[in-house]
């Protein structure tokens, strides 16, 4: 069997994403761009590891839900918009570019599976 | 099979839009949105001025235009464009009707604006909780607006079953303007959960207009064909519950799964209990097949009864904002751009001026995606071509926002160099309407249908 070779991916590379808001909350919807990637997001983009990646951004706690049905999870970023919609004074008020701001992490996929 | 066709995602969405899908190809009803949180309270500005105004204008210019083919190819229209004046927006509608000599049957649904009503309600114990923080309305009473109630798809399909042509709405949920045609059309009731979810779910694919048909979609995007023609979307749907989104044949865009699936992820919460005022849909049991070009068709789907709540949006003010932007270039752009950003600081901190917030943006460097995995790294950071500073402020007091307008303009000449004002002028003082989502039971209110003219 040949060896297993880990190496690092941004997400961009397997999945795709689209991100809104509600109040102060912006969701984030990831989505395997190949069915057989899903449990890699499941695996490597936990709820702690976009709180991370959001710091600074995200101000409250990180829930993640999963949606195999569609190969993707749903993150919602609490605290999130700067008191949102009309209050924030962000560049981008309702969160539209989250979607590729998480997409900017990198995540550990098998060689094999690259 | 019936077609219900969205032409408007948001008020300011392509003025097009809805003529191409009733022009382009067959549809059997015509849905439109023209109702963002924001749009109450610029319709309550707007009646405050007129009384006679506080609807979407661009709704009743746009009937005008089509009326002809509506007529021809006797396609409905349903749309929230009543805002704060579902009476007057029907008055202009049939108006617009008379000049052209074509009959028009319109029906309104209203009931939703409880505005008047608040402080009984807060007598009775009804507390209109803010939904997210736990806070009692009373906080922030005074600086209340508008107060509507989202309604759901039932009375809009009874104004469709009393023969309405056009049926406009007040505040309704957007996806049940899209269900209430497959309840008028399929006979469904009001416990067929799975079914009434299909419709939502149906609503929600297609709400936000052209996000469903390649607009916004990250999946290739540079070979999405014609996006300057981009069709809107259309749904087909089948008594069972079952449907498919598509849109007409020749226009730009596309519809795949991956063009599907980030527009059912888009503005939702937990998948399992996407909740309406007609029943509770779950995202976590939509089957996707591509069953054609540019159609994707939707099976599957189950839902759980309704709640006993309406959601209620409650808009209030909430202090003056404004936001000044100057562009600094290379080199040293990024450096030149903080260091303003600190010497504009300090000059308001001189000034006595105190906001409840200051928040800076650096455009081109980091100002959307703000985390640290976004700041640029030391050796290109020298080299960035440009860097927007954008600086907002936020007070209750505001003259001190006024004030900070004035500080941006000086910084072309007294700050570092090698900066442009970008040609915007002064910024403007803008008043910041909030928003207070709240529950209220079902018992409280009643949606009001009626049509015009009146049955003969």
């Amino acid at each position: 069997m040949a060896k297993r070779e880990l190496i690092k991916r941004r997400l961009i590379e397997i999945a795709h994403a689209r991100s809104g808001d509600k109040g102060d909350l912006v969701n984030i919807g990831l989505i395997a761009r190949k069915p057989e990637d899903y449990p890699i997001l499941v695996r490597e983009v936990t709820a702690d590891r976009v709180k991370q990646h959001f710091a600074g951004v995200c101000q409250g706690k990180v829930e993640r839900f999963e949606l195999p049905n569609l190969g993707a999870l749903n993150f919602l970023l609490h605290e999130a918009l700067d008191g949102g919609g009309t209050m924030a004074l962000k560049a981008d008020p309702q969160g539209k570019t989250y979607s590729t701001a998480l997409l900017r992490m990198e995540i550990v996929v098998d060689g094999d599976a690259a | 099979m019936i077609r219900i066709a969205n032409g408007q995602g948001f008020w300011g969405d392509s003025l097009e839009a809805p003529v191409d899908q009733i022009r382009r190809g067959p549809i059997d009803y015509l849905t439109l949105d023209y109702l963002a949180e924001v749009t109450m309270s610029i319709l309550q500005k707007q009646r405050a001025r007129d009384p006679q105004a506080g609807y979407a204008r661009d709704f009743v210019d746009l009937i005008a235009r089509v009326l002809p083919d509506l007529k021809d190819r006797r396609i409905r229209v349903i749309a929230n464009a009543g805002g704060i004046n579902p009476m007057g927006c029907r008055d202009a509608v049939l108006e617009r009707a008379a000049r052209q000599d074509l009959p028009l049957k319109v029906a309104t649904v209203t009931g939703d604006d409880i505005t008047d009503r608040l402080d009984q309600f807060l007598k009775r114990g009804i507390e209109l909780k803010n939904m997210d923080t736990g806070e009692p309305l009373s906080a922030i009473r005074a600086q209340v607006e508008r107060a509507n109630v989202y309604f759901g798809a039932f009375p809009v399909a009874e104004a469709l079953g009393l023969g309405a042509e056009i049926v406009i709405t007040g505040r309704v949920a957007d996806a049940a303007l899209t269900l209430a045609p497959m309840i008028h059309e399929f006979g469904w009731k009001e416990t067929d959960w799975d079914k009434l979810s299909a419709g939502i779910v149906a609503g929600h694919a297609i709400e936000c207009g052209a996000q469903v048909t390649g607009g916004n979609c990250q999946v290739d995007w540079e070979t999405i064909p014609d996006l300057a023609d981009i069709g809107y979307p259309i749904v087909e749907a089948e008594p069972d519950g079952t449907f498919s989104v598509t849109k007409h044949s020749g226009t730009g865009g596309r519809v795949t799964v991956a063009s599907v699936k980030e527009q059912l992820l888009y503005e939702i919460g937990d998948p399992t209990q996407y909740i309406t005022p007609d029943c509770v849909a779950d995202f976590t049991t939509v089957h996707l097949d591509q069953a054609g070009e540019n159609r994707v068709r939707f099976s599957g789907i189950a839902g759980r009864p309704a709640t006993n709540y309406y959601k209620v949006s409650i808009s209030y003010t909430a202090g003056y904002k404004a936001m000044g932007s100057l562009v600094y270039t290379w080199p040293d752009a990024y450096r030149k751009a903080r260091a303003a950003d600190q010497i504009l600081r300090q000059r308001l901190t001189r000034l006595g001026l105190r906001f409840d917030e200051i928040r800076t943006a650096f455009l081109g460097a980091n100002g959307c995606h703000e985390i640290p995995a976004a700041e640029p790294t030391p050796e290109i950071e020298p080299h960035l071509p440009e860097v927007v500073l954008r600086v907002g402020v936020r007070s209750e007091n505001r003259a001190a926002v006024d004030r900070f307008t004035r500080e941006i303009a000086p910084l072309v000449l007294n700050g570092p160099p090698g900066v442009s004002g970008l040609g915007l002028g002064r910024p403007r003082v803008e008043e910041i309407v909030a928003f207070w989502p709240a529950l209220i039971p079902k018992s409280e209110v009643r949606p009001e249908v009626a049509i015009w003219p009146s049955a003969s």
